[in-house]
């Protein structure tokens, strides 16, 4: 076995602790009169970089139409099964549409691999944090509550084509 | 003064000492977290009433609200009497402290201190000691292996403290040539404070102070990384919340010790307040005043301490305490004989 030897002893202020502690003290002396990190939550919000992974939504283009496609690669690519798509036919150009989108907000993890699949643009994560239930029927978002309307994500959406 | 006024004064000194006590130690643990917060650049509680102000009762009824726990395997009577022997060695042990001179009002001479015995360093040091069965039993008595080990480190270690505890006590009552805590106060008067005159036994006992009451650096029977919650792991409630009292009250007599025997007590540092011709009343409220200053001071430095040094091995701190405490304390006695012998104090 290897001996590891010391690179050096301490000298003996070092070793009678008194001055080191002495410096100690005076670090924490000093981060006291610090300006202070805390955000206070509730009245100042943290407002995310383009590159946050939020809650997951879909995008509602300004006519009032999804881009969503439903052709379930999203739901495929869930690595916690959280996304249920059902497809529908549309006169619409894009001849489908989702006639059902539900996400489990318990058991995503935003992990993004659903907007990283999507080949429309249509699921994107948001900059929405502030997640909280009280009952697990409340935890399944349908479409009401995942449209999003473009302009809200766009910041999202550049970034996301910057790294394409 | 006939027996039923003696009576009645002693349980109003009573009465303002333990409601007094109470509350420092609930606003103690609130400064404990402002403090520690601030020294993380953080803001801490401040969401109860004015700057959090209100926290500690918010607190207390939270623990007095929660369900209480005890092990299967527990002894159940030694449980349940650990936190009150922690308690009642807490709050018995400030009897002998003198805050202020003799109070005259209405006629009466009133010391201000709850019992001016003449055993009362002696008095003080007993029950401290006492203060180890709390920990040991509480340790003992949960039937977990994470408790005993607490239990058993804070034996080690508070016996091995008290020593050099008392040596330094020793030259402190080589120059009061008393045990009577006022006496110690007097014959520091204004500028002759031990702690000038006999830095090392100052600092001995200071260090000893911070291990008997538990602080860090020297948390031993806690240390939450190795032992889960050493001693107290087990309890939960009002019985934990006594040893969180405890500890925290052990803290306000460590330091009103240290302002006794170090610091002059209540006297104001180089002015004799019983030379400016004040009224009484006058004197005594400036006597009281420092004496709270002082506390409060050494109060604040014992948490500013907690958060800034790192915990001690176990075999460092028998290192320290048996072979540079014990040792620099015998010096200290020294010292303080030379001293005696030399300038006839």
């Amino acid at each position: 076995m290897a001996v590891k030897k010391r690179e050096k002893d301490l000298t003996f202020w070092e070793r009678i602790y008194i001055p080191e502690i002495v410096k100690g003290l005076s670090l924490t002396l000093k981060n006291m009169f610090k300006p202070k990190f805390t955000m206070k939550y509730p009245e100042e919000k943290f407002i995310p970089p383009a590159s946050y992974r939020g809650r997951p939504v879909l995008v509602m283009e300004e006519n009032g139409e999804e881009r969503c496609v439903a052709c379930g690669l999203c739901s495929r690519v869930c690595p916690a099964l959280a996304i249920e798509v059902q497809a529908g036919e549309t006169e619409r150009e894009k001849e489908r549409y989702p006639e059902k989108f539900e996400i489990n907000m318990i058991r995503c993890i935003f992990c993004g691999f659903c907007e990283e699949v999507c080949p429309e643009e249509a699921i994107v994560m948001s900059k929405d944090y502030e997640l909280a239930f009280s009952k697990r029927e409340e935890a399944i978002y349908g479409k009401d509550k995942l449209l999003v309307p473009v302009h809200q994500v766009q910041d999202r959406i550049d970034f996301l084509r910057s790294y394409k | 003064m006939n027996i039923w006024e003696l009576i009645l004064i002693s349980l109003i000194k009573i009465l303002l000492t333990v409601t007094v006590m109470l509350l420092t130690v609930s606003y103690l643990v609130y400064f404990e977290r402002r403090i520690s917060a601030w020294a993380q650049n953080r803001l801490g509680p401040n969401r109860v009433g004015w700057q959090g102000v209100l926290q500690p009762f918010a607190d207390v009824l939270k623990l007095l609200l929660k369900e209480d726990i005890v092990p299967v395997v527990a002894n159940k009577p030694i449980h349940t009497l650990a936190p009150i022997i922690a308690l009642f060695v807490a709050f018995t042990t400030y009897a002998v402290i003198p805050i202020g001179g003799t109070l005259s009002i209405l006629g009466y001479s009133i010391p201000l201190v709850v019992a001016d015995i003449n055993i009362g360093i002696l008095y003080v040091l007993a029950l401290t000691s006492l203060g180890v069965y709390a920990i040991t039993f509480a340790g003992w008595s949960s039937g977990s292996k994470y408790s005993l080990l607490g239990g058993i480190r804070s034996s080690a270690q508070m016996i091995s403290y008290e020593i050099s505890m008392g040596f330094s006590i020793g030259g402190v009552l080589l120059f009061a040539e008393s045990l009577r805590p006022y006496a110690i106060v007097q014959s520091q008067g204004a500028l002759l404070w031990n702690a000038w005159i006999q830095p090392l036994g100052f600092i001995t006992f200071v260090v000893s102070a911070f291990a008997e009451t538990n602080r860090l650096p020297f948390d031993l029977p806690e240390a939450e990384p190795e032992l889960v919650g050493g001693f107290h792991t087990e309890y939960s409630s009002m019985k934990f919340a006594g040893f969180f009292l405890a500890e925290y009250a052990n803290m306000i007599i460590a330091s009103a010790m240290i302002v006794t025997l170090y610091l002059g007590g209540y006297n104001l540092p180089f002015i004799n307040v019983d030379l400016l011709g004040l009224s009484n009343i006058l004197v005594i409220l400036i006597q009281v005043l420092s004496f709270l200053i002082k506390t409060a001071a050494l109060l604040f430095f014992f948490i500013w301490v907690r958060w800034s040094l790192p915990r001690f091995r176990y075999d460092q701190l028998m290192n320290l305490g048996w072979k540079v405490m014990f040792p620099l304390s015998l010096i200290n006695i020294i010292w303080v004989a030379a001293l005696i012998m030399i300038f006839k104090l």
